[in-house]
């Protein structure tokens, strides 16, 4: 800090940002893969979206009601919520998944613990991992009825190929006509989507660039198929990376704080889902590894404090 | 001792069984409290086990109370706790060999469970037997309905299933249609009840509606402090209105009690 920083008198100019207008911002950049979610597979996809998203704001008011705060769904953080949890649903599901989840996520995840701020872990994720864990066969279900047709779709997903060693069509992958949630599906409407994020300043690179570089070390080092450029970006394209990379890896409660906490948790990110995905026994692993990194966190930022103003590091260490 | 906090059988029975519940008051003997709970029968196994164990060694530790040297009481307990745990596995494994089989590690586990011989240290050791026994009964059936009720939930949400039976064949049992069968069978249950996670979910709820119960108990004027099971910690209890309170960490009231 060689330069003084001049702060001058009030009046001060003030930023709009607030919670409800960040909140706002994300669910506006998660319309690109929702739509394309809802284009692809059909209604069924508009429905559980909307369900999962009354479910989890009507859960936040009635929760807020029955402990007598003020209500907090006006933070429309309990949206983004349900909006990430649909998108991280099979189109199959029936709708009393969606219920539960979101309850779950709201109630369980996020108001038990003290609301937006205070919760450890990323509620809809927690929740995706609450319905996988209990209802396997149904959240693992991917077949559905292509709109406008009769016949039902079906088959495995992209990184179940790639894990029984069947061939994959990388391009498909990235425009998203393949099989998988609701969410994860278009690889290009979730960078659109990580592009808003980015150009208004609600996200930085740090997380996501270090998760997925260091995911993509991991599957050159691991994967035993060495410098195998399409196999490398059939995984990168493929599963929930991206969504998770950009819209739940980021969620600024279950993050680190510090630019060098947050380069940690992305490698650490990386790290557990390459593991998950080559080595343990399903095809995908990105909400494990999430869900592991927000666990964490606390430790992460112990390791991560910055030094005080004005102190060398070595004077900040006792 | 005033009149009041006078120890009667009673009075020590459903101490145990209500206002100091070991599992959700105390906190004590969690290992089994979340791992055997899958069912309700076999929380009710577990519970009834470490009752009759519990019951046992507060009335034979109370009875040689005077007996036991004061530095090696601790191994002396644990002497005499085994012994039953082994009287009893062996029951188990002779005459309700299902129970021992779904049990299986924490039969022996008994040995170490922390109401044992947290029971012995606060209570048998300083009562005389009748009462020790009464308090062994109160906190074993404590122990025995907070498991039952944690394995009731949890084989309620996680298998559809009420004490083993599931709810097709309840419903079969007072005559329902096939349809209606048919319909609670293709029904999944809610798993991660019936694995590790859901020991906890389930736990911390129950506990959270006994709290709720307290509190509004206490918020009536009605007495829940703790009484007996003192830690004798008393910088870290909380239990600020306690009598046997010799040492205050506010600073105030420093009389020296008991």
């Amino acid at each position: 800090m060689s330069e003084l920083m001049k702060v001058s008198s009030t009046p001060h100019v003030r930023a709009k940002d607030s919670t409800a207008r960040i909140m706002l911002t994300v669910v506006i950049a998660l319309l690109p893969a929702a739509g394309f979610g809802v284009w692809h597979f059909g209604w069924k996809a508009f429905m559980l979206i909307l369900i999962t998203v009354a479910t989890c704001v009507l859960s936040e008011w009635l929760f807020c009601l029955a402990v007598k705060k003020k209500s907090t769904i006006g933070d429309f953080s309990a949206v983004v919520t349900g909006m990430l949890l649909a998108m991280n649903l099979p189109v199959s599901a029936p709708w009393w998944i969606a219920v539960i989840g979101g309850i779950f996520a709201i109630f369980v995840v996020k108001m038990l613990f003290g609301g937006l701020g205070q919760n450890f872990m990323n509620p809809a994720l927690g929740a995706r991992c609450f319905l996988l864990i209990s209802f396997s066969k149904i959240m693992t279900d991917f077949s559905y009825v292509a709109p406008g047709g009769t016949d039902v779709i079906s088959g495995a997903t992209p990184l179940a190929c790639l894990k029984n060693g069947d061939p994959v069509v990388v391009r498909d992958m990235i425009l998203g006509t393949v099989q998988g949630t609701i969410g994860e599906i278009s690889m290009i409407a979730i960078v659109i989507g990580g592009c808003i994020l980015i150009m208004t300043g609600i996200i930085d690179m740090v997380v996501t660039g270090t998760y997925i570089f260091s995911f993509a070390v991991f599957v050159l080092l691991f994967a035993g198929r060495g410098l195998d450029w399409y196999y490398l970006s059939a995984h990168i394209a493929g599963g929930g990376l991206m969504l998770g990379a950009f819209f739940m890896a980021t969620d600024y409660v279950t993050r680190p704080i510090t630019r060098k906490g947050q380069i940690i948790y992305g490698i650490l990110l990386g790290v557990l889902t390459g593991i998950f995905r080559l080595f343990g026994p399903s095809a995908e692993g990105v909400s494990y590894a999430i869900i592991i990194g927000n666990l964490l966190v606390p430790l992460i930022e112990k390791i991560s404090v910055p030094a005080y103003f004005g102190k060398k590091k070595a004077d900040t260490k006792k | 001792m005033s009149k009041e906090n006078e120890m009667t059988a009673g009075k020590v029975f459903f101490n145990g069984l209500i206002k100091e519940n070991p599992t959700f008051v105390l906190m004590l003997g969690m290992c089994p409290t979340l791992a055997v709970t899958t069912s309700a029968i076999n929380g009710f196994g577990m519970g009834m086990t470490t009752m009759v164990v519990l019951t046992m060694s507060n009335i034979i530790i109370s009875l040689l109370r005077n007996i036991i040297p004061d530095k090696v009481r601790i191994p002396a307990f644990i002497v005499i706790i085994a012994s039953f745990v082994t009287i009893v596995g062996q029951f188990l494994e002779a005459y309700i060999p299902a129970l021992n089989d779904a049990l299986g590690m924490f039969i022996p586990l008994i040995v170490v469970n922390c109401i044992i011989l947290g029971r012995a240290e606060a209570f048998a050791s300083k009562n005389n037997f009748v009462l020790s026994m009464f308090d062994g009964l109160g906190m074993g059936l404590g122990f025995t309905v907070a498991l039952t009720c944690i394995g009731l939930v949890r084989e309620l949400l996680g298998a559809h299933k009420i004490f083993g039976i599931s709810f097709a064949e309840l419903a079969a049992m007072i005559g329902a249609g096939e349809g209606v069968t048919g319909w609670l069978q293709s029904q999944s249950p809610i798993s991660i009840f019936v694995m590790a996670p859901g020991a906890f979910f389930v736990l911390a709820a129950l506990t959270a509606v006994q709290n709720v119960v307290r509190s509004k108990k206490e918020q009536r004027g009605e007495k829940t402090k703790i009484q007996s099971g003192c830690s004798h910690d008393c910088m870290n209890c909380g239990e600020s209105s306690c009598e046997h309170r010799f040492y205050d960490p506010n600073g105030k009231d420093c009389a020296v009690g008991r």
